[in-house]
């Protein structure tokens, strides 16, 4: 047998039908399930009379919309259509019999953050979510991308996914980290690199002894951004620290099942010699803690740098750095630690888990953020809420003055009360930095845990380093 | 999706060339969880007053016209934004077929996927068919997907072209879905391999 990727493996263990053009029918293990873009998926299965094949393999929970202030249970703090959204959601979760996390259930969090905490995406699986940053998954050797609207009716209705196969990436990152330097910087150290679109078209397989020594945090971290590349999704092989994460997880395998899936996913590696289509190596020294100035998550530089001329880009990207450094409110030349900010936001998907707020609450031990400034921090899930209390972190933060919320998407897209008004400027631990992406005229830079928490300190983008 | 065979019913007439997706559901309706219930609000602005109250001159609010299934239409219908709620909400007003000289890209493609087939006729054809239409309730057409033809309520027959796969997927009920379920056995084979293979996931 030829060698094989990781992805090839996962990709050949789930093709359920191939026709004659190659295209698949790949089938899903794991289908998660959120407010948003399934009210039309179930909509479509009630018009047509069809069932969710697999309802003991979806998993729903409201995410995006839900207000994460501590009186959420009062519907009055929702407004009109998110309210109705979230009933929808609670209304098919019951009706199609699916495992559901509601509202007021402790366990209730940002849906790529319960999954794997609730021990529903393992090594080796396929999963899908009507939601881009189903790539989070990809940390534990499964295969996990977002999908649309009608694609998650085609998943509830047949279990599978129609599907042409992409190509094969290598991500590597060799070395140590530098102190102060984080999975986010990695990640968007590869974006950096690649562009948002470099990785189109293809499937990162992350590797190197940087990614090895991660913990699953980090790991989800670093293939959470995988899809801010443009790949369909991240892989990261799995080893002892997955199987260690999995172990007695709630929907984890247990007594003989788990030694045979254990003897199973030690199978799960890219043999010696497989073909990727494109290769890029990073030495993880050179990585320096990053920040995004622009409104692309490529408009990464270190922490050190200037904001950059537009005339020393290329072709159409001169147009657009131009137009993105008005939209920040910047100036060429300034350097990025003289950028005051108001709002800083910890959270998200990508960072919203305990290891990032044991990162930031290092950072705040002790300390206050700037007087005026806006800081919330916002759990991944309620579990995560609920373990950084009885750490004592939770403490630190509420006494350096943010705010302790509630679980759930908040400032990451702003589709809930949780925005930034027209000129502010936030520092955040989520994924984009689109315009708007945090509320109209918003200003976001991208940066890691305890990146913002020396930001919410001095009142500006802050080398972590030099509060360490 | 609703299988699409045979049709015999009324048809309205709308001669208005460029009938866009936006007049065809405007956009503040698309804040719903929902793609059926769309139909009361189908040409909303062309349909009903500022106060809501139903404009008798457009055809739809017309008695004759209520219970139409066919739309004769303009030049050009659907074009504008891809939004997938304009075939919604006019499958669920209850028109499936809709014959006009041509059509916009998406619409058209649209709606195949929602049980609506869209005929594209010469202007002159479309003309003949325009003049029955406004013959009101006592004037049925007839639509043979099949046979690939349109029978005016004279009888006079105008055969139509269509793509052979939609017309495959449209007279089976069959949307990408459906088509997936054909191969149901395929996954229920896999399935089973897996659950034997794979018993923890
Ligand atoms: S936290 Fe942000 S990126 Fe993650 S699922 Fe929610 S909205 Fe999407």
């Amino acid at each position: 047998m030829s060698p094989k990727t990781l992805y090839d493996k996962i990709w050949d263990a789930h093709v359920a039908h191939e026709a004659e053009d190659g295209t698949c029918l790949l089938y899903i293990d794991r289908h998660l399930v959120h407010e948003v873009t399934s009210p039309q998926a179930f909509e479509g299965l009630r018009m047509t009379g069809r069932k969710v094949r697999a309802p003991e393999k979806t998993i729903a929970v409201p995410d995006h919309n839900v207000p994460t202030t501590l009186d959420r249970a009062n519907a009055a703090t929702m407004t009109e259509d998110s309210r109705i959204q979230v009933e929808a959601l609670d209304t098919n979760a019951k009706e199609f019999g699916l495992h559901y996390y509601p509202v007021t259930d402790v366990r209730q969090g940002v849906v790529h953050i319960v999954g794997p905490e609730q021990g529903w995406t393992l090594p080796g699986m396929t999963v899908v979510c009507g939601d881009s940053h189903t790539a989070t998954h990809g940390a534990f050797g499964s295969l996990a991308h977002g999908i649309g609207t009608s694609e998650v009716e085609h998943v509830l209705a047949t279990q599978t996914l129609i599907q042409q196969k992409s190509k094969n990436m290598k991500v590597e990152i060799t070395g140590k980290l530098a102190p102060g330097v984080t999975a986010k910087d990695v990640t968007m150290a590869v974006i950096g690199l690649t562009g948002t679109a470099g990785g189109t078209g293809y499937v990162i397989e992350y590797c190197g002894e940087v990614i090895r020594n991660l913990s699953m945090e980090g790991r989800m971290t670093v293939c959470n951004m995988a899809i801010e590349g443009g790949a369909r999704a991240g892989l990261i092989a799995p080893d002892e620290t997955t199987y260690a994460y999995c172990k007695g997880r709630p929907h984890a395998p247990k007594g003989a099942a788990w030694e045979a899936a254990l003897a199973y996913w030690k199978t799960l590696y890219t043999d010696e010699g497989a073909h990727f289509d494109k290769i890029l190596t990073i030495r993880g020294e050179d990585i320096a803690p990053l920040v995004t100035w622009g409104t692309s998550p490529e408009d990464v530089l270190p922490i050190t740098g200037v904001v950059p001329d537009p005339a020393s880009f290329k072709g159409g990207k001169v147009g657009a750095a131009q137009r993105s450094i008005e939209y920040m409110g910047l100036t060429a030349g300034q350097k990025l630690s003289d950028i005051e900010i108001d709002t800083v936001f910890i959270g998200s998907c990508t960072n919203g888990r305990i290891e990032d707020f044991r990162a930031a609450a290092e950072i705040l031990k002790g300390k206050k953020i700037k007087e005026g400034m806006r800081a919330m921090v916002v759990p991944g899930s309620g579990l995560v809420r609920a373990q950084a209390e009885e750490e004592g972190i939770a403490q630190i933060f509420i006494d350096a003055g943010f705010e302790w919320r509630l679980a759930g998407c908040s400032m990451c897209l702003a589709m809930n009360p949780d925005q930034l008004q027209p000129g502010e400027r936030c520092a955040a631990t989520s994924n984009r930095n689109f315009e708007g992406r945090q509320g109209r005229g918003g200003r976001t830079h991208l940066m890691s845990p305890a990146m913002a928490a020396a930001a919410a300190i001095t009142g500006k983008l802050t080398d972590v380093r030099d509060l360490m | 999706m609703q299988k699409f065979t045979k049709l015999s019913g009324i048809a309205a007439p709308l001669d208005l060339v460029n009938i866009d997706t936006d007049m065809i559901i405007p956009k503040q309706f698309l804040k719903t969880i929902k793609r059926s219930g769309l139909g009361v609000n189908l040409f909303d602005e062309m349909r009903y007053d500022d106060d809501g109250k139903e404009i008798e001159s457009f055809v739809l609010n017309q008695p004759a016209y209520r219970d139409a299934q066919i739309l004769v239409a303009g030049d050009n219908f659907g074009c504008g934004s891809s939004r997938e709620h304009a075939p919604w909400a006019i499958a669920d007003f209850g028109i499936t077929c809709i014959i006009a000289p041509s059509f916009a890209d998406i619409f058209y493609n649209n709606s195949f996927k929602n049980g609506i087939l869209p005929i594209a006729l010469p202007q002159e054809q479309v003309d003949v068919l325009m003049k029955d239409a406004e013959k009101g309730a006592n004037a049925r057409i007839e639509v043979d997907l099949e046979a690939q033809t349109i029978t005016s309520s004279d009888g006079e027959v105008f055969h139509f072209e269509v793509d052979a796969f939609k017309k495959h997927c449209l007279m089976n009920g069959l949307d990408d879905i459906g088509l997936t379920m054909e191969k149901a056995a395929s996954i229920d084979a896999f399935e089973a391999a897996a659950a034997s293979a794979r018993p923890w996931v």
